[in-house]
């Protein structure tokens, strides 16, 4: 469960990106932020990640207090996370295969069983056949489900997708959309930031509006 | 534990394929390591090689007292050394001996063969037991009162006057090895950081990712010690080069003198120092580097 109080996030310059955002997600629920752009989804998002701290206000997630969580322990939170970033955020430098199994190379799984799980998780996005192709030669639709690929290889309880249909065309994010749903059908909690109708049309996940860093009623 | 082992083996590897596609740059910067490192290495062949050439002399200090000549009392004079509790050791050298001595050393021998009559005079060579200086020349001014003797010399004066400059070199030595490994931390340091710089995104999202400070650093931390490791290699490879280089000159020098010296290289344990030093400056190098820059990313 991930409960927010109370919590204000304001960037250094004053800039105000979330103002005492109370919420709370349950587990296993889908849920996408939806509001212009600088309403303060990522914001949000970075939130539970852990890659921001809240100014004010707590974000707690099964009991811990992420932004108050410690240098040390920050690593191991984010091993049960599932990121994917509007840009996809691959390395370029290595392989389809390589990117997906660096989540479990830095968890330290032993090589054998990661090169397999490495292995289940691109099926599942469709790219099994791609291991061995270089990032910068796919499509930014298969970019894409590689980002996806690389975020639930190490299965997170949590998926935290900012923006995955961004710049996809329909084909690619229909798609996507239900390999989104498939993930909430298998029980993992689902946070969304989108402003893409088609997505809560046909997944229809509980919706939570932000204008101006304020959770709308 | 397996796994422990399986992380350093990936990470070292990682480390590897990176080395391997900067050729360049890794040449340069093991070049120059290898170069500072060659610098206080060479002088310190250069002053072991040195002070082993001094050992082939003594360098205990003696007293000759030379005797006037046509004495008669050589044998009381023997009597009273040998009591005395100062002298470690007490020599008669003869004059026909010293005749002899000298004829037989390189370039002398014709000189000695052209006099007419052995102008030497018979001598005590004395090993005192106290060598401080200040005991050293008390003791000599003392003997030279002595009845029957002409003359006290100290000799190995120039042997402490030797062993005074080399233990000036071997602080040199010290201090320059101490310069150059502050330039070996600093090369190590600038050089992991571009690294770090330029693998700043992989970082970024390893960290994303869940990765510790410690997966982070640790292919940087290889790449350091290996970049010392490497350098010091080098330095090894150059001094033996040097030695092959000088050693002809250096055999020449000392058949020219009549004398048996090689000149010696770097022993296993000398050069085991120097890769485990360089190894772990580079280490340290690349720690402080990662140590600096994981605190800004």
């Amino acid at each position: 469960m991930i409960t927010f109080s109370q919590v204000t996030k304001r960037y250094p310059g004053g800039h105000e990106a979330l103002s005492e955002a109370s919420f709370t997600i349950a587990t296993g629920e889908m849920v996408a932020v939806t509001g212009p752009s600088g309403a303060g989804k990522s914001t949000l998002l970075k939130l539970i990640a852990g890659i921001e701290r809240p100014t004010s206000g707590s974000v707690v997630v099964d009991g811990q207090n992420i932004g108050r969580l410690s240098r040390k322990a920050m690593p191991y939170w984010r091993r049960t996370l599932g990121l994917v970033f509007q840009d996809a955020r691959l390395l370029y430098d290595r392989n389809c295969f390589e990117n997906v199994m660096l989540p479990l190379r830095i968890s330290g799984m032993p090589v054998k069983e990661a090169a397999r799980r490495a292995r289940a998780a691109l099926d599942k996005v469709g790219l099994l056949d791609r291991e061995r192709a270089m990032p910068m030669t796919l499509s930014g639709g298969e970019q894409q489900r590689l980002a996806i690929a690389r975020a639930i290889v190490n299965r997170p309880s949590i998926l935290l997708a900012d923006e995955p249909t961004g710049n996809l065309d329909a084909d690619y994010a229909e798609l996507l959309l239900d390999m989104l749903a498939a993930f909430s059908r298998a029980g993992v909690t689902l946070v969304i930031a989108t402003h893409e109708p088609r997505l809560i049309e046909r997944l229809k996940p509980r919706v939570l509006t932000l204008r101006a860093g304020r959770v709308q009623p | 534990m397996k796994n422990w082992f399986a992380q350093q083996r990936a990470a070292l590897a990682h480390t590897l394929v990176r080395l391997g596609a900067t050729p360049f740059a890794t040449g340069l910067t093991v070049l120059v390591i290898g170069v500072a490192l060659t610098l206080p290495a060479s002088l310190y062949l250069v002053l072991t090689n040195v002070a082993r050439l001094a050992n082939h002399v003594s360098s205990t200090p003696e007293i000759t007292l030379f005797l006037k000549e046509g004495t008669t009392q050589s044998q009381e004079l023997a009597r009273t050394l040998r009591a005395r509790k100062d002298l470690a050791r007490v020599r008669f050298v003869s004059r026909d001996e010293a005749l002899r001595g000298l004829s037989g050393r390189a370039g002398v021998a014709d000189v000695v063969a052209t006099l007419g009559r052995n102008p030497l005079p018979d001598a005590f060579v004395l090993t005192p037991r106290d060598t401080t200086p200040a005991a050293l020349e008390a003791l000599r001014a003392e003997l030279a009162r002595l009845p029957g003797v002409a003359r006290a010399t100290l000799d190995a004066a120039w042997a402490q006057r030797l062993a005074a400059w080399l233990a000036l070199g071997r602080d040199f030595v010290l201090l320059l090895a101490g310069l150059m490994a502050t330039a070996l931390v600093a090369v190590s340091f600038n050089t992991i950081r571009l690294q770090v710089l330029a693998q700043r995104e992989e970082i970024e999202l390893s960290r994303l990712l869940g990765a510790t400070d410690a997966f982070v650093r640790r292919p940087f931390l290889y790449l350091g010690t290996l970049q010392g490791l490497l350098g010091a290699l080098l330095a090894w490879l150059l001094l033996a080069g040097g030695l092959v280089f000088l050693g002809g000159r250096v055999d020449a020098l000392a058949a020219a003198y009549g004398a048996a010296f090689r000149l010696e290289g770097l022993g296993w344990r000398e050069a085991g120092l120097l890769l485990g030093l360089s190894a772990t400056l580079g280490w340290l190098g690349a720690w402080l580097a990662t140590t600096q820059q994981l605190r800004r990313l």
